[in-house]
Parts: C-alpha cells; structure tokens; sequence
C-alpha cells in the first residue's frame, strides 16, 4: 500500500514537469470568477462536516467526499 | 500508530517536498520594458514613455485579490517617499470592469495618489507577461526592466525600498 | 450507537482551500438537530482557525452529538437510551511555496465507542496555478465497548472489549477549466479491519413457515472499498453558482453506491441595507444496492457465516433536499472583523428501503406486541424520513 502510494506521488510529479510545453490557459489576471466566494467547494467547513457526517451513518458509502482548488491564485 | 506507518508518511512527504519547486519571489529580468499607454483613473491616460528618467514601479492588481489589496497602502508610502527623488509608483488594474477597482479606492481610508491605469482588455498584462496576483516590475531610469517581483507576502516592501534605493543612485 | 465515521470528518476538516495560500482565519459556532426515524441527535460544534505568521495555520474544533435514540431497530430489540458523543480535533497547515502540508488528529468518545485518528495530507498548485493535485493519508485506531443495564444502571460490560483499525488513502486533482469553470476528482481508498459490527444489532430468520427469531449479527473482519467522485462548479454571468457531484462507490461487502448532487448558490448584494445575502438550495440522490450477506430475514439460523440486518447495508434509494440562507454584516465598532454571517440551513431526508421491512408490525414496539401482528417477511418496506436543522454564526477576522 505504502509503495502504492509512493508511486502514484512519483507518477505525478512527473506529470506536473512534463506540463511545461502547455501554456496555462486561465491567466492570473481573468481569475476574478474564480476568486469569488461563491465559487469555493465549501462554504462552511464546520456545515459541511456535520453534513458529511449525517450521510456517512446512515450509508453504506464513505469518501471521496473533499474538494478544493480554484480561487485566487494569488501569491 | 506504528513507527513503521509514521516513517512512511515522513518518506511519502519528504518525496513530494523533493519535486515541490520553492516559489522563487523575485528573478532578475532584462530587457527594455515594452511600452504602453493606458487610460486611467481621474479621466486622464498614461504612457510609460512619460516616465523615462525616473524609476518606475509598476504594479498589476486587481480588487479581487487580498495580496493586491494588503500591499496599497505600503505602495503609496513608497511614493510619497521617494517621488522627489525621480521615482514613480504606477498602478495597473487588470479588471475587465473598472466600477469595482474605483470603488474599492474610493472607500480606502488612506487615498491613492499614485496614477492608477486600467488595462481593462489584459493587454499591457499579456505584454509584461503577468503570472501571478499582484505582480511588480521595476523599470530604472533608462527604460530596462530590472526588477520582476511576483506576489506579495508581508515584508516585501521592504525588498522594495533596498531595490528602488540601488536603482536611484544610477 | 456505532460511528465508524470520525475519520471521514477530519478530513473535510483538513480542508483544501488552494494548495498555495493558507485557509482563511475564522471562528464558527454550529448547532444542529436531527430528527427522523425516531431519532433525535442535536448539540453543539465549535471550529476556530487561525494563522501564525505567514505560512502556519491552525484549526481546532469541539463537537457534541446527544442521540435519543428509539430507531425503528432499537425499538425491536431493545429499550430506548440516550448516549452522548464527544469529539476533539486539532489540525495544523504549513504553507511552503505552492505546497501546503497538514496534519491532524481528531478524538472521539461515548459511553461505548472511543476512536482516535491521525491524518496527514499534502496539497501542491501547479501549472500557472490551474491544478491542484492534494494526497491524504489517515489511520485511525477504534475500541467498541457494549453497555448493558444492570439495576437500572447503563455501564459497559466487563466482559466486552473489541478494536478495529482503520486505514484510508485519497488522491485528488483539482483543474481550472475555463474563466467560470473549476472541476475537481477524488479517489479514495479506506480499509477496516478488526471487530465491525454492532454489540447491539440482530439478524432474523423464519421459524418453520410464519414464526421469526433473531440471533446477533456477524460482519466480517475486513472492509476495503473504492469511492471516486467527480464535481463541478461553475460561475454564472449575473453572478451566482451552480455546482453539481457524482460519487461511485464498492466495497469487499458488495455494496455499491451511487451519489448524485446539484446545487446553486445565489448572493444578494445588498450593502445599502447594512448587509449581503446569499441564497442557496441543493438536492442529493443516493441509491445503493446491499451488501452481499445482508437479509431482511434469513430463510433459517445461522443461514450463512456472515449475516446482516442493518438498514445501513439494505438496498434503498434516499433524496435529500435543503434551502439555505446566509446574512452577511460588518460592525463598524469591530474593523478586526472582516466580516460576520449569521446562517440557516433546512434539509428533509426522504428514505425508502427496497428489502428491508419494518418489522414493528410484527415484533412489536420496545416488547410490547402490536395487536394484529403481521407474518415475519410480510411487513411493509420501511420508509425514513428525517429534518436536519442548523442554525450557525461565522466570524471572519
């Protein structure tokens, strides 16, 4: 499992230097959208968990639950 | 939890750190700075062109973004600073809508003297090949770009100040 | 009451707010209630996070679930109780760079289940910013008591003790599409060992032709499953948002889940009347197929080495929908407050079960017999329905 896990971080760190030759295509300047607080995953993560939560103990399914991403971009 | 499973997070992260490139704040850029000219905020406009013979800072933000609106007010202190010295400070709003920059200004409790630009189709910020919120470029007396500043992070002015210092004595 | 879950919240908890800038500093104050299938479980929960300088953040939460519980199972085997669950959680962020790294522990305790868990997680911006590529590792560490009535005193049992281990592992990408559009996928892995079932829960089984009986359930000693979930957001010209999740799920126990949610989110600027609001309304489908040993009722005793009854395994589809609203102010008074919200949220919980019976109509209710009892496996399907409440405050500073 640990090899596993090891491999998938190696895989990717290969993908992030061959992205090189793909200019990004959302520049800094146009993230405005993005960066609004509407436009995040989750609002109140204190909500969300308890949410989560509700859900995980009454069924069957677990994970996969998080997301995150987007924003500003800054700095 | 077993010391084996904790050596293996350890590893497992040290990895990644391994292939994390560190942020590099500041590179040393050349070249003569391309020129624009711009409209800007009080109804007037803005070439770089007018500026040659002084230092010019020039800054791209926007409302939207945090670091943009933290590093304001240390910006204007800046020019106030060094304006009798041949410097000048230039704001370069990237916003495709100009309202939200103007009124985000409008309500500063310390105002904006400095001339602010508003590069509303991203076209000086394509040509100084912005990649990053806020970002600084530093223009000497002669025209040549020589400072590309990317981001700001609480005592970055101060980075600021020792460059603009070494770039005024020229 | 079993919570196997704990882990699953911290890592929420651990939250990506963009791998290259640390989460924002907050203070929140939640309280909830549920209420629904003769269960009712409110109570408090409390999360403070703030930054240390520029590249530490810290978060810590409290929470605290007080079950009443009389649920259709409790109430045919059982009496009603009452239990109360605590949980603590610390997290730390480090920012470096475009990385953030964090790690976490999180606390869980009631009269019969403790469960600690420790997580670690990474989290990287690339490519001018546009990707997100964020690993987790979490294990946690389970002890199950039972509780039995002794002269009318809840204690647990001496005589019972069982642990399981848990262990799970995500991977996760988050990629800027478009100006509007942010999509983000996640694939995790958990694996339980150890004791996983219920002290409390039974099985039933037909008795000749129309007489029922009922022995402890047994789970087997391992659990792996998959879950990957892909979700969506996108940014509306006149300002609003609509996002949209898909989740698949298996397991080693046969069960297999499908989660699907929508939701939008509308903002009313509103500054002229001291505040902003915003708006927002979301609607989950789940529909999920029982695992492999699970029976409503099984053709006889000891029908087969692993036997379940657990409305949690059963085949049902449920559809959760909620309405939300969210006040937003500042106070002159306070400018170290970048800004207050005031929150409410309403979600209703509709649950229909595809083979498991309700069988009050034929075990009765808490032992007392109904009056007309139904045949064993002539019950009608059990339907859930639930409304979730909570009502939360927000300080930004």
């Amino acid at each position: 499992m640990r090899i596993r896990g090891l491999f998938v971080l190696g895989a990717l760190a290969f993908v992030a230097t061959g992205c090189s030759s793909i200019e990004p295509w959302v520049k800094p300047y146009d993230r405005e959208n993005l960066a609004d607080p509407i436009m995040v995953f989750t609002r109140a993560p204190i909500s969300q968990d308890f949410l989560d939560h509700v859900f995980e103990s009454r069924e069957g399914s677990r994970g996969a639950t998080g997301g995150g991403g987007g924003g500003c971009g800054c700095n | 939890m077993s010391a084996r499973t904790v050596s293996g997070i350890v590893k497992a992260l040290a990895l990644a750190a391994a292939f994390v490139l560190p942020a590099f704040a500041a590179t040393t850029a050349t070249g003569p700075a391309p020129a624009f000219k711009l409209s800007a905020r009080g109804g007037k406009s803005v070439d770089l062109t007018q500026f040659k013979g002084q230092v010019v800072m020039i800054n791209f933000w926007a409302s939207w973004c945090k670091p943009c609106r933290d590093e304001m007010p240390l910006l204007e202190d800046i020019y106030k600073k060094y304006k009798p010295m041949g410097f000048t400070m230039l704001g370069v709003n990237v916003e495709p809508e100009t309202k939200d920059a103007e009124a985000w200004l409008g309500k500063l409790p310390k105002p904006v003297t400095f001339p602010i630009a508003f590069d509303v189709d991203s076209k000086v910020s394509k040509l100084y090949k912005v990649e990053t919120m806020p970002s600084t470029v530093i223009v000497d007396r002669k025209g040549n770009v020589r400072v590309l500043h990317r981001g700001y992070k609480t005592g970055d002015e101060n980075v600021y100040l020792t460059q603009i210092r070494s770039l005024l004595k020229e | 009451m079993r919570r196997l879950f704990v882990a699953i919240t911290c890592l929420g908890f651990a939250g990506v707010a963009g791998a290259g800038v640390l989460p924002e500093d907050r203070a929140d104050v939640l309280y909830f209630r549920y209420d629904g299938g003769g269960v009712t479980i409110d109570g408090p929960s409390m999360l403070v996070r703030k930054s240390i300088g520029e590249h530490v953040s810290v978060a810590a939460n409290y929470y605290i679930d007080m079950v009443s519980s009389a649920s259709v199972d409790v109430e045919t085997s059982a009496s009603p109780y009452k239990d109360e669950r605590t949980q603590g959680s610390l997290s730390v962020d480090f920012l470096h760079g475009k990385s953030t790294y964090s790690v976490g522990y999180v606390n869980s305790d009631e009269s019969d289940y403790q469960a600690k868990t420790l997580f670690a997680a990474l989290s990287h911006d690339m490519f001018g910013d546009l990707t997100t590529i964020s690993l987790s590792y979490k294990q946690g560490q389970n002890d199950v008591f039972r509780n039995v009535k002794t002269d009318g005193v809840v204690a647990n049992d001496p005589a019972f003790q069982e642990e399981m281990e848990s262990k799970g592992y995500s991977v996760g990408v988050s990629q800027i599409i478009t100006k509007n559009l942010v999509l983000s996928g996640q694939y995790e892995v958990i694996t339980d060992e150890g004791w996983l079932n219920s002290p409390y829960r039974s099985v039933r089984f037909f008795i000749g032709q129309d007489q029922q009986g009922q022995q402890p359930e047994q789970y087997p000693n391992t659990r792996s499953s998959n879950a990957a979930s892909i979700r969506a957001k996108y940014f509306l010209p006149y300002r609003a948002a609509i996002d949209g999740m898909y989740r698949f799920y298996t397991d080693t126990w046969g069960v297999v889940g499908h989660t699907a949610e929508l939701g939008y989110v509308h903002p009313l600027d509103m500054a002229w009347a001291g505040g902003n609001w915003i708006f927002e309304g979301r609607v989950r489908y789940y529909r999920q197929t029982a695992a492999d040993f699970y029976m409503d009722i099984f053709p006889r005793a000891d029908f087969s080495n692993f036997m379940a009854r657990d409305k949690e395994l059963a085949t049902y589809n449920a559809i959760t929908a909620g309405v939300g609203t969210t006040y937003e102010f500042k106070i002159e008074r306070f400018p170290w407050l970048t800004k207050g919200q005031i929150n409410f949220r309403y979600d209703h919980m509709m649950v229909n079960y595809d083979d498991f019976r309700d069988a009050r109509y034929s075990l009765g209710s808490f032992g007392t017999l109904p009056e007309d009892p139904l045949a064993p496996g002539t019950e009608p399907l059990y339907e859930l329905r639930a409304n979730i409440y909570q009502l939360y405050f927000s300080a930004f500073f």
